[in-house]
């Protein structure tokens, strides 16, 4: 399929395939870091998730709606403020969603996928009563269109850039929260034995709460910055759900690093493959040798020694 | 905040006022004789069906809830105005339709059931309903077994006819050919680049573009592509459409996936207002999410546009947007939905009767002046004769009409050497 292609033509569509990989990569991480909170830290399988980003995607475009009548002048600068009230919506009905129906089920652990996958349902519906059936079109600032010109025909979409950015960004805070700070510690202790953790002083019923919270939010700016990439309609969300629960089990449950890796490896497995044959072939391949690799292991790419 | 829509739909009071507004000039007009001329029940319904001296009743089955619910809704509008229209003008032989309307919920199998329900329940007169080809192949047994007539709206992959159906969309050969002959001549257009969701409909709708590709436009078609339903990725596929330069992307990817193509082909710095796009699956309901600034420049191939200029567009327009509220916009296919009772409307007074069995047979011929896409005429094989027309779609989420077929396009659904 090269033998027509001079080769510059070829390093540019290899220099953009690689930007294509990386951006799949950032995406990936970006929708799996609150799941990789929510199922890795607290064994809730959450399939209520893409549900969560909706609800980040709806507050963006309620926000971006707001300013465009209200405050056109300030337009361009509306989505930082839109990603801030997505972590605090998706955050606090997550933290809400905890103390309703979270917390009942943590000794039933395979309790919670039927749960939140009502609780999904419900979302979904409330979203199309109040939001309508039909998807909504959220308008971006004009800098954050198009791309940039490198050269004549590598060209560089400023979108998948913000999406990098902000994915850097992110898992940085998060891995400086669960590994550096006090309360990130009391999350690993409630993790790792709750009983334990409780009898030392901590208040488990409220480190959960706000890990719960913690993840939903994430997935809410997650879901504002997608956006930018995919669409906002009521079942948008069971998009994404399927990939975000691979890259969490492949990279193995409780590990942050695995979670990395693994949306790495996936990614840049499917765009590679996605080059070279059709997008639903590569699919196919993606998942036979994610497969294939959890039967060798089946906890994942990475997983924690825990004394059980 | 909430749309229009859905206030329209909340709101039973808001319609029931809106119904007696509109009905009040035309009941004026009517001769007050025409109801008690209606002829006897005994006479125009031999089997049964839920007809009474005054009303009869017709089902309408779409997904309200679930993914297709996006689709659906403007179908369900578009019926529920045609109905009150004909209403407004005096009913069906003299009797007012009455709706059921069930939820397919966007599940195949409960289509089947919805429907058997309305057959073998509530025995209506006729469906209007169904969507996507999945649900029509789900309910084609049910309304072929219990002798029922489904009024199908959506434009679909062709290869299908049935006594108990009237395809009211264009099937594939109708709303494709016009489009790719159009293009060829107009851009110069030699190569393509196919990109579709994988299934029925794309894949045999690229199937049937390639053949014509191939053998009648002697042009070369330079990938074909799928890419799962809900597929939000597509950077690896633009690039190679980067790589292969193609003189026209023609494109049918459907729902979510759609907008993020769309978004995706912008960030990527390709220009439609310099590269050619053809899409036969994008309408103006599309748009709404996809944002017209997304997609301003390309082109959609289908029969109907909400900017069309002829006087039955300009009163059905307003009429719609009335009902179901200013922003809602209207594509191909609310369009042809809207088509549904109407046609059932004048086929039934062709055939002097509701019996299933002689609206079959009347069907063939029988033609709609008021349609909002202009003039159609039913077929043998049950579907429209149509035009095809090519738009281009603008910043504000409207098409420009470019291009119309100079005739009505015959309806082929079995097209020879294109299988």
């Amino acid at each position: 399929m090269f033998g027509d292609y001079s080769l510059g033509d070829l390093g540019s569509i290899f220099v953009m395939q690689g930007f294509a990989g990386l951006i799949l990569f950032s995406v990936y991480v970006l929708m799996a870091l609150g799941l990789a909170i929510i199922f890795g830290q607290m064994g809730v399988i959450n399939m209520a998730h893409g549900e969560f980003m909706i609800l980040g995607a709806y507050v963006t475009w309620m926000t971006s709606s707001f300013f465009q009548s209200h405050l056109p002048s300030l337009f361009s600068g509306y989505f930082f403020l839109a990603m801030i009230l997505a972590f605090i919506a998706s955050g606090a009905l997550g933290m809400l969603v905890e103390w309703v129906l979270i917390r009942h089920l943590y000794k039933r652990p395979l309790d919670t996928l039927l749960a939140t996958w009502g609780l999904s349902l419900m979302l979904q519906q409330a979203y199309r009563s109040v939001f309508g059936a039909r998807e909504v079109g959220v308008e971006l600032p004009q800098w954050m269109l198009g791309s940039l010109h490198v050269s004549d025909s590598i060209e560089v979409p400023i979108n998948g850039v913000f999406v990098m950015c902000l994915t850097v960004l992110i898992t940085v805070g998060v891995a400086y929260v669960m590994y550096k700070s006090r309360w990130g510690r009391q999350v690993r202790a409630v993790v790792q034995n709750r009983i334990m953790a409780g009898a030392v002083g901590i208040n488990t019923e409220k480190v959960d709460r706000y890990t719960f919270g913690l993840g939903c939010g994430i997935a809410g700016v997650a879901g504002s910055a997608f956006t930018m990439i995919g669409s906002t309609g009521p079942t948008s969300g069971q998009l994404y759900i399927v990939d975000t629960f691979l890259v969490v089990v492949f990279g193995g449950a409780a590990s942050l690093l695995g979670t990395i890796a693994s949306a790495f490896s996936i990614s840049q497995t499917q765009s590679t493959f996605e080059f070279f044959m059709s997008g639903s072939m590569a699919k196919v391949l993606t998942l036979l040798a994610v497969v294939g690799i959890l039967m060798l292991r089946p906890q994942g790419l990475f997983a924690l020694k825990v004394r059980k | 905040m909430s749309d229009e829509a859905n206030k329209g739909l909340l709101s039973p009071l808001r319609r029931k006022l809106l119904m007696g507004m509109a009905a009040v000039p035309a009941i004026t007009m009517l001769p007050k004789a025409s109801f008690a001329q209606a002829p006897a029940t005994s006479a125009v319904n031999t089997t049964g069906l839920a007809v009474t001296d005054t009303e009869v009743t017709v089902g309408i089955l779409h997904s309200a809830t679930g993914t297709m619910a996006i689709s659906e809704t403007g179908s369900i509008e578009a019926e529920k105005l045609a109905i009150e229209q004909i209403n407004a003008m005096g009913g069906v032989l003299g009797r007012k339709i009455k709706f059921i309307q069930e939820d397919g919920a966007s599940d195949w199998p409960t289509f089947a059931e919805k429907a058997k329900k309305l057959l073998v329940n509530d025995k209506v007169a006729a469906i209007m309903g169904c969507w996507t080809s999945a649900s029509r192949k789900a309910v084609l047994p049910v309304m072929e077994q219990y002798n029922g007539m489904l009024y199908y709206p959506t434009f679909y992959e062709g290869l299908e006819q049935s006594k108990n159906v009237i395809y009211t969309g264009q099937e594939a050969t109708q709303q494709i050919l016009a489009g790719l002959n159009w293009i060829a001549k107009e851009k110069g257009a030699k190569s393509f680049f196919f990109i579709g969701s994988d299934y029925i409909w794309p894949r045999t709708s690229n199937k049937i573009a390639r053949k014509h590709v191939e053998n009648v436009l002697k042009g070369k078609v330079v990938g074909e592509e799928y890419y799962a339903l809900g597929s939000t990725q597509f950077n690896s596929v633009i690039n190679k459409i980067k790589l292969t330069k193609p003189d026209v992307i023609f494109t049918d990817v459907v729902g979510g996936s759609n907008v993020a193509f769309y978004k995706q082909l912008k960030a990527a710095g390709i220009d439609l207002s310099k590269q050619a796009l053809l899409t036969i699956s994008v309408t103006e309901d599309e748009i709404d999410g996809i944002g017209g600034e997304n997609i301003a420049g390309a082109y959609a191939c289908m029969k109907y546009f909400q900017s069309l200029d002829n006087p039955n567009n300009k009163t059905f327009v307003p009429a719609f947007k009335k009902m179901w509220g200013e922003k809602t916009v209207i594509g191909d296919v609310t369009q042809a939905a809207y088509l549904g009772p109407w046609l059932w409307k004048l086929t039934v007074e062709k055939a002097g009767s509701f019996d299933i069995d002689k609206i079959a047979a009347a069907s063939p011929g029988v033609e709609f002046k008021g349609a909002p896409e202009g003039y159609v005429r039913i077929h043998e094989n049950h579907h429209l004769w149509s035009k095809t027309r090519v738009g281009r779609a603008k910043l504000d989420g409207q098409f420009e009409l470019i291009y119309e077929t100079a005739d009505l396009v015959e309806p082929d659904p079995f097209p020879k050497g294109y299988q």
